[in-house]
């Protein structure tokens, strides 16, 4: 196991990060010139932990001099961390607020800004209270403050958000609906000025990369995904939490050996390896590195970093009707094929868990996958399509099942029967009115 | 619209570029925390204050989740139902907040007090099943501590 370097010598309070070495990266990546911090970070390998992986001190480097382009620079922090299965950013910024705001100042140097906007989900009312507390800490802390204003802007619910250019939109007071890429962020991101934006564990990690410098980090994990990641764990385990791990760990040992394995004595089914947006794994697919390249080997990603665990309860036909309704109640709308597909999706498996799926529905299904993957703005409606498309790739038995036995086959006694979704909470959903879709 | 509650929007203004919109989810925010849900004549004053039409403070609002566009109770429950609290039970919990609060979900107990949701994923996963209640996180809850949750907010 790795040491700690995002959460350890976790505490909210100044003084105590203070007398841990606290805000020493700061002050030694101050004495550094901006492409000298930049180039460090290059050197870490660190890639961005929110999803997309994205090579940081490189996209740091992105941002045009304000000789090339002379206006106002911006770094975005995307703390709007709604991935079902992720709540690492909740557990980074509630344990070492203090860690996160060094990592936004020196940042903040690299690449020559002096506002930063947090997006903090609104939902986290707790991490919100205490990022707030630690910004009030260095009120009277002008040395470690520098020019730099910290703005926390609150989301309101919709994770969206956390796409980038719809976050964006979002903290322009705009509804959150992704934007067409090119232009992206580096050169006209943030009322169209040059911006940086970084998920909080990313940010988090920057001081830590500073202080041991990039070289020193970069021996840690293994070759694409370098040194370690604050992994959630959740569903069907033991010791559900957040642990950070070296890159590179074994999936089945942070399922079994810091999850604690299967809760109840029961039998593993599947693993969610990276977020509700992440191809599936079989039982048989978890003696697999928890990095960048093992993972992709599978097809599948790290994604955000949450593993969800599933016990032989789940009916996966359920599984993907859940987390359909999840992509159908959180489409912005924009475009047709996710807008109009995520609820195709949602009503063929429904059909398939109410027994009344013919064998076109299967290929229906697929069907719609294909017409939704590639073919939209951003990867929020992909998602759905790629992960409904590899439940049928992976457990197609069951699927057939559902068609040959007319229904679920285990008959009511799946963890997932008859979740109430929030979307079955409005008048537009099928599930609301119950309109069958016919294939 | 009470002087605090514009003072308070005008200084989220000052927190962004002048001419940005920016400023239009803080105000809503903030409007709600005032009158508990955003009424045509709250969205019209928020408007005001924001020197933006109606119909387009409107726009955002009805986007947002968090924001309600018709009344809600003193206190709202929210329950997350997504995966990873689902199959630890969140279901059992959304409906022994049902039978607790004599309403369905998406509805308001009958003594205006309490109104119950099921929402989409909180971020606490690895401590399901999550409830916020009145926006802050309960953990771990099961259908067993429901009783007492409704009681404590009947008496509150």
């Amino acid at each position: 196991m790795a040491p700690e370097i995002v959460l350890k010598d976790a505490t909210t309070k100044l003084t105590e990060y203070e007398a841990t070495g606290g805000y020493g990266a700061l002050a030694k990546a101050r004495a550094m010139t901006p492409a000298e911090v930049t180039e460090e970070l290059i050197t870490s390998e660190l890639r961005g932990r929110g999803g997309a992986f994205f090579p940081a001190g490189r996209k740091w480097s992105f941002v045009p001099s304000k000789e090339q382009l002379p206006k106002p620079h911006y770094l975005v922090v995307n703390a709007d961390e709604s991935e079902p299965g992720s709540f690492k950013d909740n557990e980074i910024l509630s344990r070492v607020p203090h860690r996160f705001i060094e990592g936004c100042l020196i940042t903040a140097h690299a690449i020559d800004c002096d506002k930063v906007f947090v997006y903090i989900r609104g939902e986290y009312s707790g991490p919100y209270e205490i990022l707030v507390g630690a910004l009030e800490e260095l009120k009277d802390r002008p040395e470690i403050r520098g020019n730099v204003t910290i703005v926390v802007h609150r989301g309101a619910g919709a994770y969206i958000c956390g796409e980038e250019t719809a976050l964006l939109e979002s903290l322009e007071g705009k509804r959150g609906q992704p934007r067409s890429k090119p232009p992206f962020p580096a050169i006209s991101g943030l009322y169209a000025s040059p911006t940086v934006v970084n998920n909080v564990e990313t940010i988090t990690t920057v001081p830590p990369v500073i202080a041991m410098g990039g070289a020193e980090y970069a021996k840690l994990g293994v070759p694409n995904t370098r040194g370690t990641r604050v992994v959630s764990i959740s569903g069907n385990v033991v010791n559900g939490g957040n642990y950070e791990i070296e890159a590179g760990t074994s999936l089945r040992e942070i399922i079994y050996d810091l999850g604690g394995g299967i809760a109840g004595g029961r039998e593993l089914k599947a693993v969610v390896p990276g977020g509700s947006s992440t191809v599936i794994l079989t039982k048989d697919e978890i003696d697999v590195g928890y990095d960048f390249d093992s993972l992709g080997q599978l097809r599948t990603a790290m994604g955000s970093a949450g593993i969800v665990v599933l016990d032989d309860r789940c009916c996966i036909v359920q599984l993907g009707i859940r987390f359909s309704e999840f992509y159908e109640h959180e489409s912005c709308g924009k475009c047709t094929p996710c807008r109009e597909g995520t609820r195709w999706l949602t009503a063929i498996l429904r059909k398939l868990d109410d027994g009344r799926a013919t064998q076109g529905d299967l290929d229906l299904l697929l069907d719609v996958c294909d017409r939704i993957n590639g073919k939209c703005l951003c990867p929020l409606g992909d998602s759905d399509a790629i992960i409904v498309a590899s439940y049928v790739a992976k457990f197609r038995d069951e699927f057939q099942a559902h068609i040959d036995q007319g229904g679920c086959p285990l008959d009511g006694h799946s963890s997932l029967d008859h979740v109430l979704a929030p979307v079955q909470m409005h008048a537009h959903s099928p599930a609301a009115h119950g309109p069958e879709v016919r294939a | 619209m009470t002087p605090n509650l514009y003072e308070a929007i005008q200084a989220e203004r000052g927190k962004y570029p002048a001419g940005s919109e920016s400023a239009v989810l803080p105000a809503l925010r903030l409007a709600q925390a005032e009158h508990g849900w955003l009424s045509p004549d709250v969205i019209r004053e928020v408007a005001d204050a924001l020197d933006e039409t109606p119909a387009y403070v409107k726009s955002i609002a009805s986007f947002y989740d968090q924001f309600h566009l018709a009344p809600i109770g003193e206190h709202l429950v929210e329950v997350c139902t997504n995966v990873s609290c689902a199959v630890v039970g969140a279901q059992q919990v959304v409906e022994a907040f049902e039978n607790g609060l004599g309403c369905r979900a998406g509805e308001t107990s009958a003594d205006g007090k309490v109104t119950l949701r099921a929402v989409e994923c909180l971020g606490g996963c690895g401590w399901a099943t999550i409830v916020a209640v009145d926006h802050h996180y309960r953990t771990h809850v099961e259908a067993d501590d429901v009783p007492a949750i409704v009681e404590e907010l009947r008496g509150t």
